[in-house]
């Protein structure tokens, strides 16, 4: 058997725990829990940001960890909190589809992306064998959660929470994308969360609710 | 510089062609000046309006220079990156080009002249469209690759429907826009999907290598089809036509002559383009399809012509007449190309050419003159007009000639393209192909037809609109034409009789044309050809001297006014108009439009659905009310209204206006893609 060094197993871990924060967000109904658990993700990500920068010894990692600390666990949480707080949005209505069901369509989609991460993670280097799968099965168990879910502050979080799985999967195959690349997703990522803000106030002015199911009025009629 | 470019054939090879270019430049910076001062009547209105006649008039020279030179072409790298424009100017394109020109510089005077203040859109934003429009036909008959026409088509079918929305407040021309636009993009898949044919498998969309392409005979003739529906929908070819009555009389009546003068020879230019010169060989039968549709178009026009009581809806109608015509010559030119009878295939061509020349001078005349009248009374129904030859004597003696010209009578234009056409239909009995040689004299016959109820037509709207008496108490404070506005139509009813007068220097040129499109050309510009005389096809001993014959008309009027004066000297007396013993005539007693046109009515009733509501003898107050339907509406577009609204509401159940349904739709098309890819 051969042994796996042991920062790569902590990396490893941390991968798997990612994977199981996106299904306890699947199954998670209070928003304030959802939230946490996004920063949670965070902080994971960190640390497996840090540790990959370790390794490899990248300089660029450290610094994108740091972002990755600040916007991730400190700031977008911060500001998460503060909307709930004054939107006072605290709990999901009923998912469109209940939450076992969920759960068991997520496990279809997880060996669904380990399938196709298959082929890839066979070019790739050891680093990373699992990563891929896992960090496939974030996104579209992400993707899932803002299919399920009808109140935007849950869908804005699963969006958070794609993108996570976005960063992971390309941190841990290509030993991070270029910095400059970073910063523009980091920029983004912030942009649409105010310019997202404003829409919930201006959602709840119009609609008295953060339930999506109001926007279907705006369809043209018949 | 172009004088020397003209006399040493292929001296200056790319003189002609940049010199176009700046020309058509400058006409974009003048509609673009337009907006320096966009509420300024004087400025954006009328200098700029007569600054752009100016450089049409240098547009129109410079293409007739260059009819015979040699084709040039260029590569300008403009647009988008790896996909520079092509340009080329070859005989072909001058003609295009020199009618282009030429039209515009009578109509640009009279809209210097015309447009008033507070008619809807600003003066300098329909500046600004106007010359763009221009420019983008310019581009259009220059283009010489598939992207570069495409966008100055677009451009063209754009710039037109702002030009037709001018008064867009008005619910109906926005309809009518809409109808325009609408076939008009229908039309321009159809030129598209053409290209992407005829570019045979290299993918490459230059006219070049689809000159160069060998297709197989069932895709160069689905080509051909595609071309000859877009281009046909551009045309108003029937059954595309249903957008011409409607975006006519909405579009101003500057806008109204532009359009029907020229836009829709842009497309006759695109059928020649794709069938001589991109397709190269046509097949023969191919020719009785275009011929067949542009019979049928020009009777149907003709008849709707003759049963219109709006002015401007039976020009429009007239319009699918000459289309009809047009398409006639096309179809004709590829039968007699098919089969290796040149000479009349040239005729034919020439025929075209020429038609297209006189269509587009004699028609904006008519619509300029619509519009003269329209703007001194505000009237465009026939019903309201009448005798404004006495208040208007400028515009009406003007039009006379466009009505003369456009109904086919010698010496004016409209014969001798007709003349010419006729020549080549009735030799198309010697097509060594059964049943074909017997029916195309027919055909022939349903030319002759059409050409004679033109006339018909043209009588009904010169005779209501201007003869008689007035039929609205308003009409006696009509006004004749401005300065600006007689000038445009003095060079247009000019055009008609130059180009009626000398057609033994013009078909010459248009033969070199013909030939260029590779049609050997030879044998219809003959030796027995002279200054005065026209005469094709010398075997045939068939000629036509328009001086000799003008002479004699007016020398025969001249002899019968002076012997009429000797005889009845001091002896004639002035009296009351005829009045069958009834005292008091009336502008009622008059016939009417409706009346005019009720034995075409009559006779065409397949034709027609009509709506009509007849008095009863004991009404107190007798009404008679007919309106007259286009039946292709019911037969062909209401049909297909309905398949694409149900179409429609099939395809909007995916609009459900969820949020999780639409992030449901993205996220099955990740996955099915994902899965495709392992």
């Amino acid at each position: 058997m051969n042994t796996i060094p042991l920062d790569l197993q902590i990396v490893n871990a941390l991968a798997a725990l990612l994977l199981l924060l996106s299904f306890s967000m699947l199954s998670q109904r209070r928003i304030v829990s959802l939230v946490n658990l996004l920063a949670m993700q965070g902080l994971l990500l960190t640390v497996a940001t840090l540790m990959v920068a370790w390794r490899t010894g990248e300089t660029h990692l450290y610094l994108s960890g740091l972002l990755t600390f600040a916007l991730k666990v400190l700031f977008l949480p911060w500001l998460l909190h503060r909307l709930i707080r004054r939107l006072e949005v605290y709990w999901d209505t009923e998912p469109l589809l209940n939450i076992p069901g969920t759960m068991l369509v997520g496990v279809l989609i997880v060996v669904f992306a380990f399938g196709l991460a298959q082929p890839i993670a066979e070019l790739a280097s050891e680093t990373t064998r699992n990563s891929i799968g896992i960090a496939v099965a974030v996104i579209l168990l992400s993707f899932l959660m803002m299919i399920t879910r009808s109140k935007a502050m849950s869908q804005v979080v699963g969006f958070l929470s794609m993108e996570n799985g976005l960063f992971f999967g390309a941190m841990s195959t290509t030993r991070g994308m270029p910095m400059v690349v970073e910063l523009g997703i980091a920029l983004d990522i912030l942009v649409a969360m105010l310019v997202l803000g404003v829409f919930f106030f201006q959602i709840r002015e119009q609609f008295d609710s953060l339930d999506l199911h109001h926007l279907e009025s705006l369809k043209e009629g018949d | 510089m172009l004088l020397r470019a003209s006399r040493r054939p292929g001296g200056a090879p790319e003189s002609a062609l940049t010199t176009l270019l700046a020309l058509v430049t400058a006409w974009l910076a003048i509609g673009l000046a337009g907006l320096i001062r966009p509420r300024s009547l004087e400025f954006a209105g009328r200098a700029l309006f007569v600054a752009g006649a100016v450089v049409g008039l240098l547009l129109a020279i410079v293409a007739a220079m260059s009819i015979a030179l040699p084709a040039e072409s260029v590569v300008l790298p403009i647009g988008l990156p790896d996909l520079p424009v092509h340009l080329r100017r070859d005989a072909l394109s001058s003609v295009f080009l020199f009618l282009l020109g030429s039209a515009s510089v009578g109509i640009s005077l009279f809209a210097a002249g015309y447009f008033r203040s507070g008619e809807g859109t600003l003066p300098g934003v329909l500046c600004l469209e106007y010359h763009l429009f221009l420019a983008a036909m310019a581009m259009v008959l220059l283009a010489d690759d598939a992207y570069a026409f495409m966008v100055a088509w677009e451009t063209m079918a754009l710039s037109s429907y702002f030009l037709v929305t001018t008064q867009h407040r008005i619910p109906e021309i926005r309809r009518a826009g809409f109808l325009y636009l609408l076939i008009a993009h229908v039309g321009a898949i159809a030129i598209l999907l053409a290209f992407g044919i005829l570019q045979g498998g290299s993918w490459q969309f230059t006219f070049d290598a689809m000159r160069g392409a060998q297709l197989p005979p069932i895709w160069a003739f689905a080509a051909f089809a595609l071309a000859l529906f877009g281009f046909g929908a551009k045309a108003g070819l029937v059954p595309m036509h249903v957008w011409l009555p409607e975006a006519h009389p909405a579009a101003p009546s500057p806008v109204s002559a532009l359009m029907s003068g020229v836009m829709l020879k842009t497309a006759i230019y695109g059928m020649l383009r794709i069938t001589f010169d991109l397709i190269g060989t046509p097949t023969w039968w191919w020719g009785l399809i275009p011929l067949g549709l542009g019979l049928f178009t020009a009777l149907y026009g003709v008849i709707f012509a003759a049963t219109q009581s709006d002015m401007k809806r039976l020009l429009a109608y007239s319009s699918i007449e000459n289309i009809g015509i047009l398409f006639t010559g096309i179809g004709l030119a590829i039968v007699f190309h098919g089969v290796g009878m040149d000479a009349m295939a040239a005729l034919a061509l020439i025929a075209v050419l020429y038609h297209a020349i006189n269509h587009a001078f004699m028609k904006s005349l008519l619509f300029l003159s619509t519009g003269a009248v329209l703007h001194a009374t505000g009237e465009r129904n026939l019903g309201h007009l009448g005798g404004l030859i006495h208040r208007m004597p400028w515009v009406a003696w003007l039009t006379l000639v466009g009505v003369l010209a456009i109904a086919g009578l010698p010496p004016l234009n409209g014969f001798v393209s007709e003349w010419l056409l006729l020549q080549a239909f009735l030799l198309a009995h010697e097509v060594p192909k059964p049943f074909v040689n017997m029916l195309l004299p027919l055909g022939a016959a349903l030319l002759v037809l059409s050409a004679a109820l033109a006339g018909y037509v043209m009588v009904k709207f010169y005779g209501i609109v201007f003869l008689g008496q007035p039929r609205e108490a308003a009409l006696h404070d009509a006004h004749d034409a401005s300065v600006l506005e007689r000038v445009g139509l003095v060079w247009l009813a000019a055009g008609c009789v130059l180009l009626g007068l000398l057609p033994a220097q013009i078909v010459p040129m248009l033969a070199g044309v013909v030939a260029d499109l590779g049609i050997n050309a030879s044998a219809a510009v003959t030796s027995a050809q002279s200054w005065w005389m026209l005469a094709p096809l010398p075997a045939r001993s068939i000629s036509y001297a328009p001086l000799v014959f003008t002479l004699a008309v007016v020398s025969a009027v001249l002899v019968t006014v002076l012997v009429g004066r000797l005889v009845y000297r001091r002896r004639t007396r002035r009296a009351d108009p005829w009045d069958c013993g009834y005292e008091r005539i009336n502008p009622r007693m008059q016939d009417t439009a409706e009346g005019f046109g009720q034995p075409i009515r009559h006779l065409f009733q397949p034709f027609f659905a009509m709506d009509r509501e007849l008095p009863s003898p004991f009404d107190r107050a007798p009404r008679y009310r007919v309106v007259v339907f286009d039946r292709l509406w019911r037969l062909l577009y209401l049909p297909i209204e309905r398949i694409v609204q149900r179409a429609a509401n099939a395809v909007s159940v995916l609009q459900q206006g969820r949020i999780s349904a639409y992030l449901l739709y993205s996220f099955v098309t990740l996955i099915v893609l994902l899965a495709s890819v392992l």
